[in-house]
This record gives structure tokens, C-alpha cells and sequence, in this order.
């Protein structure tokens, strides 16, 4: 039986029906979670997606955590499920407190929308446990608060735990120690800011996100 | 008591500014020189309704750290005053 991935839809996201293709071309059988429904309804493996979540009114992913998905979605992550949050879904999953700190706004005042080079940093999320360790993906980024920061005592235990799962070859955005994608203690939440779901064709430019999108459903 | 409130929202020294700098690049066209240090920020304005001073203060400053600010890139600054605004 093919894996069930919920991919969660709040008013404002933008990339839900992206993932809904990828998750498909690597074999799950995806779903939409509504924000409004306070279930993860059994899925496998949950994935906050990319967009505007709630406007970005107040902050990007401020009011995303009200959402009745969420408490659900947190639940789902204690209890050890995969969640993975991307580009806004990243900031959702920060603001909700399911990863630590935050994304400012990129530095160098650009918008930045660009295929990134990523270099994987730890196998050892659910994530990337399907890749090989130092290897290079090519991955697209598209965002304006992609500047990952945290205070120095947070950036210090992400690095003792290896929990920096992804970082840029080249910076593009300022990001703090080059984090392209952090994961939780439990190493079953990560959040990243590059687009794996728009790396899965030549067409595309880029097949990279094939097997992190693989690594979720194993 | 009704107090009203108005908290300003800044972002943290060193957190990245865009809209800060864009507008004070723009200020010398205008032919007004000497502005530095711009920053922009958010205005939140509203009224409490508490048993006194200090518990609207209390309720305020949560709301802040849960909720109006991101702790790890913004502070916040309150001021409260009795009485409604409108």
C-alpha cells in the first residue's frame, strides 16, 4: 500500500498542489489536510507547504498556529510522525514552535528566486535519510524571509546534535552559519527553504528533490 | 478598568531591515540630508479591560512575548494608559 502524505492547505498557500504531483511521481498517495480540520486524519507523513500562509499577516506563520491543523500537526510530530515544512511551511513550523528560531528577512534587500546548490549536512532526518552525506543538490529557492537566525546558544546545539540537515554551497540570503534546513531533536520535523517539490523533472531543470521527497515516505 | 494600549514592535538590533534601508537610500534624493539609522517597525493599538495597572501591564507583556513579536528577531515597546482610546 502506497504511503498517505497530508499535505496541509491554509487559506494563502501556494504550493500545495505542486507537492500534491511530486509526492505522487515518488509514489504516496497525497492528500490535502484543510487548516480548519483538527486531524492529520492517519496520514503517514504530514507536509506544511509553501505560499502565505493566514496573508503573513502580523509575521509569516504567525497565525498559521491557530489553526485547528495545527495542534494536530504537533501532536502527529510528538508522537514521532514526519513533518516537513518548506519555505513557508518552514516559518509555520518556527513560529509554531516545532523547530527554533526564526526567519528574517533576507539579507541584501532582494527577493531571491533561484536554482541553489544545497550540500546535505546529516543523513540522519527524515529528510534526507535517503541521501548520501556531502552530496550537492540542485534545488530552487523562492522567498523574501529565507534568512535563518537563532541565538548563538541554539545555533551551538544544532550543531553538537547535527541537526543542520541542509546547508547552501553559496549563501544567498545571509542565513546564519549558510542553514538552508534544520530538524528537530527527534530528527522527525524539518524545516527548509528551498523547493524540493520543484526539482522532480529535467523539465525542471533539476531531479534533486526526487530523493528527499522519497526519504519522507521511508 | 478599560486601558489603552499601544505597543510598538521593533525589530532586534542587527535583524535585517530591507524597508529600513530602502527608505533612507531614498531620503537624500529629497534633498534632506543627515537622516541615518532608519528602522521600521509596527504600531498595535487596543483596549484592555483589567482589574488594575499592573494585571493589564501582565496581560500585555504575555501577548507580546507569545504572540505580537517573534522574541527571537523583535522587542517590543508598551505604553498603556486608562481609559479607552476611541
Amino acid at each position: 500500500m502506497s504511503p498517505r502524505v497530508g499535505v496541509v492547505l491554509f487559506p494563502g498557500s501556494n504550493c500545495e498542489q505542486d507537492m500534491i504531483e511530486a509526492m505522487g511521481l515518488v509514489g504516496a498517495e497525497p492528500e490535502i489536510l484543510w487548516h480548519g480540520d483538527a486531524t492529520t486524519k492517519g496520514v503517514d507523513a504530514v507536509i506544511v507547504p509553501g505560499g502565505f500562509a493566514h496573508g503573513d499577516y502580523l509575521r509569516p506563520g504567525a497565525i498559521a498556529r491557530f489553526s485547528p491543523i495545527m495542534g494536530a500537526v504537533s501532536e502527529f510530530a510528538a508522537a514521532g510522525g514526519p513533518v516537513v515544512g518548506i519555505c513557508n511551511g518552514f516559518q509555520v513550523l518556527t513560529e509554531a514552535g516545532l523547530l527554533p528560531g526564526a526567519l528574517q528577512k533576507n539579507a541584501g534587500l532582494k527577493f531571491v528566486c533561484s536554482m541553489v546548490e544545497l550540500r546535505v549536512e546529516s543523513t540522519d532526518s527524515v529528510l534526507t535519510r535517503g541521501v548520501e552525506a556531502g552530496s550537492v543538490l540542485r534545488v530552487p529557492i523562492n522567498h523574501f524571509e529565507g534568512n535563518y537566525t537563532c541565538d548563538a546558544d541554539t545555533l551551538a546545539q544544532l550543531r553538537d546534535e547535527d541537526r543542520i540537515v541542509l546547508r547552501y554551497v553559496e549563501n544567498p540570503n545571509g542565513s546564519i552559519d549558510d542553514i538552508a534546513g534544520i530538524c528537530n531533536e527527534g530528527r522527525n520535523v524539518v524545516g527548509l527553504m528551498p523547493h524540493p517539490e520543484r526539482a522532480t523533472s529535467e523539465l525542471l531543470g533539476s531531479i534533486d528533490g526526487l530523493p528527499l521527497l522519497r526519504s519522507i515516505l521511508n | 478598568m478599560i486601558f489603552s494600549v499601544q505597543v510598538e514592535v521593533r525589530l532586534r538590533p542587527g535583524i535585517a531591515d530591507p524597508q529600513g534601508s530602502t527608505i533612507e537610500r531614498a531620503i537624500p534624493t529629497l534633498g534632506v540630508a543627515g537622516v541615518t539609522g532608519v528602522r521600521v517597525g509596527k504600531f498595535i493599538r487596543f483596549d484592555i479591560d483589567a482589574a488594575d495597572e499592573a494585571s493589564a501591564r501582565a496581560s500585555v507583556e504575555d501577548l507580546c512575548r507569545r504572540f505580537l513579536t517573534n522574541p527571537v528577531i523583535e522587542d517590543s515597546f508598551i505604553e498603556l494608559s486608562a481609559g479607552a482610546a476611541s
